[in-house]
């Protein structure tokens, strides 16, 4: 049994030590010894390529290549992107869900039906349609373009926070009902706080999913580098490279390195919350 | 809970109780739909009204650059003699069948690992990783790994004596190369998702079964898999339900090559939309696919009566 999750485990690290490994190594090397285990000659100027800190020329000598990501922008887009839409969603679906659960009112059942219906729907059906609203209201190459479909409300996010507000106990809300306050003092002094943890749950996967979000940003987003997103940039810089002759390996894994940075943050910072995260929405 | 009653409608002489009730009822009401009204733009605009109107563009014949012109359901009977469509179904679900028979089986491993042995979070979270990295930096990773001369894979395949395989080249090779590439980041979400569950099985019933003297594997196919029948459910149907919308990972490694053998259907669907400009053919071509989805999805809850737990 030991054995079975040794390799899992190194199916899952070896990998990401490869893409380091290469990184870490001089273009000109990559073609040779392929099979050792530590980088040769380690050098930083992958690293310096592919943000656009070495100057053109200098790249193209060592490595064939001049190509470069705006990496700092690329980043910033990304969590403007990420950021911003996590933020208003879910407090967004959080209203609407509590509304579903508590409030009464008429056409409730009808439209929260509507909107589970809609889990059911893929991306692909309201991407073009959606495509051809933001291109006919000049939206596309702008954040606001991006941020549109998903800054309101997800049929998922007010789902999850719903069943969680069901389940609340009542007497709470009727202790404050008792004390005079109002729905909007209750939902915000009482409900809120208590439901901090599936909020942040859901928080932290919606951040996580946009941040990883690659065909909206690309159609959107895509066409320009002020509104180009981590994932959309690191496309680019892929099919930037020659197509006859190899890729720009070495530049590639080094642009994937900065990319999986992030990743790894999170994971460290918030690896157990991320864990019970995801067990709760699997017990759900 | 009469306590509660006496408070919100206190009892008021009877004359005045239907205007009590108004009252609350307008004011619950309205700020309910207050609650509810950026969600509901939100739906409206961005779900409900794209929803009708890719139904609407489907019917059309449109480039976006000059009127659209109507043509019924020309697009879909386009679909019928349309060799990329049947290629784009037949390719997608290979793609779906070996992502998830191989997935379904090495997750249920792994949850079963996680509960015996992996107590560690660390170990967890580690496992976890891949399932943070966008899908572009996963394709990017593995098309090196997998690259025919320079990749590791190969290197080592050649170290142990045989040929390299150009696996994201080779047309037989190119789907299942995905389904594993897709395996490898999604494996430790599926495999936690799965031992989330098994955590809800009460133990007692396993130590019953141990006192019976029933071996480890019986426990497993006797106990275990039949109690996580709504959860391997859950897993299978929304696995399935995004293996078949596969993008991301095509757009970077073979832009539906080799000769169309990965051209599945988001990528048809994104070329004939982005790259041929063809909005009404590429808007068809989703409804189809969300009609696919939706007999998928109910033979599936039908198949595995997911309500009932024997």
């Amino acid at each position: 049994m030991w054995g079975v999750l040794g390799v899992f485990i190194f199916i899952t690290l070896f990998p990401l030590w490869w893409v380091l490994r290469t990184a870490l190594t001089a273009p000109k090397l990559v073609y040779f010894n392929t099979n050792t285990l530590l980088p040769v000659q380690p050098t930083m100027v992958n690293f310096l390529r592919v943000t656009g800190l070495l100057d053109p020329k200098t790249a193209m000598e060592i490595s064939g290549s001049q190509f470069s990501i705006n990496f700092l922008l690329a980043f910033r887009n990304t969590v403007l992107f990420a950021g911003v839409i996590t933020l208003f969603q879910v407090l967004f679906s959080a209203t609407a869900a509590y509304a579903f659960a508590r409030l009464d009112f008429p056409l409730r059942n009808f439209i929260f039906s509507l909107y589970i219906s809609a889990l059911m729907v893929p991306a692909v059906v309201t991407l073009i349609p959606n495509f051809i609203l933001m291109r006919s209201l000049g939206w596309v190459g702008t954040m606001q373009g991006m941020w549109a479909p998903y800054i309101l409300m997800t049929p998922f996010a007010v789902f999850f926070l719903r069943q969680f507000f069901l389940g609340i106990n009542r007497e709470l809300e009727d202790a404050a009902k008792i004390d005079g306050a109002g729905i909007f003092s209750t939902f915000w002094r009482i409900i809120l706080p208590i439901s901090q943890a599936p909020m942040a749950t859901l928080a932290v996967i919606t951040f996580i999913f946009y941040w990883n979000e690659y065909l909206w940003p690309l159609v959107i987003g895509g066409g320009v580098v002020q509104t180009r997103v981590m994932t959309v940039a690191l496309g680019i810089f892929r099919s930037q490279n020659p197509s006859q002759g190899a890729p720009d390996w070495s530049g590639l894994m080094a642009a994937a390195v900065l990319a999986i940075i992030p990743a790894l943050v999170l994971l460290v910072s918030m690896g157990r919350r991320l864990l019970d995260s995801i067990r709760f929405t699997g017990i759900k | 809970m009469q306590i509660t009653t006496e408070v919100i409608s206190p009892a008021p002489p009877s004359r005045f109780r239907s205007k009590w009730l108004k009252r609350l009822f307008r004011e619950e009401t309205i700020v309910a739909w207050i609650f509810i009204f950026p969600s509901l733009v939100g739906f409206i605009t961005f779900y409900a009204v794209p929803a009708v109107r890719g139904l609407m563009v489907s019917f059309t014949d449109w480039d976006m650059l000059t009127p659209a012109k109507y043509v019924g359901l020309g697009n879909y009977v386009r679909m019928l003699h349309d060799a990329d469509f049947w290629n784009a179904l037949k390719v997608t679900s290979l793609f779906v069948l070996w992502n998830i028979s191989i997935q379904t089986v090495l997750a249920l491993l792994l949850g079963v690992i996680m509960s015996r042995l992996a107590k560690s979070n660390l170990v967890r979270s580690i496992l976890l990783l891949p399932w943070l990295l966008s899908n572009v930096v996963v394709a990017l990773l593995w098309m090196w790994l997998l690259d025919p001369t320079l990749g590791i894979v190969n290197v080592a395949i050649e170290l142990l004596g045989m040929k390299s395989v150009a696996f994201l080249g080779l047309p037989q090779t190119a789907i299942p190369t995905l389904a594993i590439i897709t395996i490898w980041r999604y494996l430790g979400y599926t495999g936690l998702l799965i031992f989330a569950g098994m955590q809800t099985i009460d133990l007692t019933l396993y130590e019953a079964a141990e006192v019976d003297g029933a071996g480890e594997w019986d426990m497993f196919w006797r106990i275990t898999l039949p109690l996580m029948r709504p959860i391997l459910t859950f897993v299978m149907v929304t696995s399935i339900i995004g293996s078949f919308q596969i993008f991301d990972i095509v757009a970077i490694t073979t832009k539906g090559g080799p000769i169309n053998a990965t051209k599945v259907f988001n990528w048809l669907i994104y070329e004939q939309a982005f790259q041929r400009f063809n909005m009404g053919y590429a808007a068809a071509l989703s409804v189809v696919l969300f009609l696919i989805l939706i007999v998928v999805s109910f033979a599936q809850m039908r198949l595995f009566r997911a309500n009932v737990v024997d």
